[in-house]
């Protein structure tokens, strides 16, 4: 699998939205963090060393029995993309940051479908990740630890019995496990319920992530809720509570929504409709309004005001307005007014193309 | 207001990224906020962020530490296999290698409680290789409680049994350890 498919492939497994309660929660990703014993660690290590364990895990890869779902799959080498590259691969979330900027030997491998990746050399050696559509984290578990088994037969990983598995960062070590559920959460924005929901998660061990622009609404009302202690319980018991709490999110935001549309609901099939009309006619759109929009249609979707376009165009979008990918399509930089510009058509053409969903 | 990462262009995008209930403001002009888009986008941590808020002021908040490791002996405390100094792990946020778990054990126990809501000790999944001996002595644990069920029921027959059960995984584990000292 070259890399140019992950650069032009515009679908992936989680985007097809037909997980348990995907109309609110996005995606399920469980992350391990594992190391080699023998080897320093990435903020110690030569460049030597970070190529041999690029080799050593790319051989081991080889390796691997036909029935694996990393058998065949490219080992891609981070000094070998262009910086449009990888931010594409990060803007769909199948590598961060970190590696694409701090890691110059680094690398990964992502399965055709992206639904399981490996970093290799990113603040750990090795880095397994595993993303499924709706809230289902025991399938990913069982997805990366699947993965995590298959390496283990072949490397030697860095592990005591008190300490677990010996992370980079101490925030990571015992289990190295980050599970965490990408959802949609309109409903307790606008009835600013979220206020009170954040700040009694993190009280519970659990790291929300939003991003906010001015005012209170984060943008495309999207949030990242993880568990925070890895150290002391096992992944099961951490899935677990993370599993209950996000059900007890996923009932208020429920609620939340139903409260909208029985006090005010005209005004919100007004807001939905009037985001649809934007998405659906706009010739030049940034990227903020676009993601506001979308989040709206989301929920005219949910709500049943619109029924003839799927919540996977709107996955998509999502991930195919983002400045990088744009730019990949478009096969050169853009200025910034050429991206709304180019953000605007594909959206168009997109939601035309999902009509009849 | 003035764009914050180039010092340049004036700064038209205000970004306020809220990690664990800790604000941090971004104020950008639009051609470093496209850089960063990425940033802001990602699903993914970003630990410099986390780590370095939990380790500051640690040594500070903690008064019984610093009465027991005077602070002489943690800036020569280091890794012999990494070479890092205690020090540059408390501002790197990030160990050198596996060993620095070993070296730093006595200093790391509190920093891990609080961390990880007290806790300090791993009871989540063992590698299959790795942790082999670990495997074993898990088994072995759960046999020796069963026995003890048998015995209190007086079933001698199955006691034998699992008592000759034990010894045999005794011995692996014996055979596992010589092993893995070599
Ligand atoms: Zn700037
Ligand atoms: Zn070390």
């Amino acid at each position: 699998m070259s890399i140019d498919k992950f650069l032009n492939q515009s679908s992936c497994a989680w985007m097809s939205a037909d997980g348990p309660q995907s109309d609110i929660v996005l995606t399920s990703r469980i992350r391990l963090a594992r190391n080699l014993k023998d080897y320093l660690y990435p903020t110690m290590f030569s460049a030597k060393d970070a190529q041999e364990i690029v080799n050593k895990v790319e051989e081991v890869i080889s390796r691997l029995s036909d029935d694996s779902p990393l058998k065949g799959v490219e080992m891609i080498r981070m000094n070998t993309l262009d910086p449009l590259q990888k931010q594409v691969l990060v803007e769909k979330h199948l590598i961060s940051p970190h590696l694409a900027e701090e890691s110059p030997n680094g690398a990964c491998l992502i399965t055709d479908n992206e639904e399981i990746s490996i970093m290799v050399n990113e603040e750990d050696h090795i880095r397994i990740q595993c993303i499924t559509s709706g809230l289902q984290l025991n399938n990913a578990l069982d997805i990366a630890f699947s993965v995590d088994d298959q390496l283990e037969e072949h490397l030697d990983y860095a592990f005591n019995e008190v300490r677990g598995y010996l992370t980079s960062c101490p925030t990571n070590v015992g289990t190295g496990m980050r599970a965490s559920v990408m959802m949609h959460l309109p409903g307790l924005v606008m009835t600013r319920q979220i206020n009170q929901v954040l700040p009694s998660l993190n009280q519970l061990g659990i790291a929300v992530r939003g991003i906010y622009g001015e005012g209170s609404e984060a943008i495309g009302n999207i949030f990242q809720i993880s568990n925070q202690i890895t150290l002391g319980k096992s992944e099961n018991d951490i899935i677990m509570d993370l599993t209950t709490i996000v059900e007890q999110i996923i009932e208020q935001e429920r609620t939340a929504r139903q409260q909208i549309k029985n006090t005010a609901g005209v005004q919100l099939e007004d807001r939905i409709f009037r985001s649809l009309g934007v998405l659906m006619n706009s010739r030049i759109i940034e990227s903020k309004e676009a993601a506001q929009c979308i989040s709206d249609v989301r929920l005219g979707i949910d709500l049943g005001y619109i029924d003839n376009i799927s919540a996977t165009v709107l996955n998509e979008l999502m991930i195919l307005t983002q400045p990088g990918i744009l730019q990949q399509q478009a096969g050169k930089t853009l200025r910034p007014f050429d991206r709304d510009v180019r953000r605007a058509t594909l959206i168009r053409e997109r939601i035309r193309m999902g009509d009849h969903a | 207001m003035i764009c914050q990462e180039c010092q340049k262009r004036p700064a038209t995008m205000h970004f306020t990224k809220i990690i664990n209930g800790e604000k941090t403001e971004f104020h950008l002009c639009e051609v470093c906020a496209q850089g960063k888009g990425n940033l802001f986008m990602s699903s993914f941590e970003s630990p410099s962020l986390t780590i370095n808020n939990l380790l500051a002021g640690f040594f500070n908040v903690n008064p019984n530490y610093q009465d027991t490791h005077p602070l002489s002996s943690s800036q020569t405390l280091h890794c012999n296999q990494c070479g890092m100094t205690f020090e540059q792990f408390l501002e790197v946020g990030k160990f050198g290698c596996a060993h620095c778990y070993e070296a730093f054990a006595d200093q790391l126990t509190p920093v891990l409680k609080r961390i990880h809501g007290g806790n300090w000790k791993h009871s989540g999944k063992i590698p299959n290789r790795s942790g082999g001996v670990l495997h074993l002595r898990k088994k072995i644990s759960i046999l020796k409680e069963t026995l003890q069920n048998l015995v209190a029921k007086e079933e001698f027959e199955k006691a034998a049994e699992v008592r000759d059960e034990i010894r045999m995984y005794e011995r692996m584990l014996q055979e596992g350890e010589d092993f893995d000292v070599h």
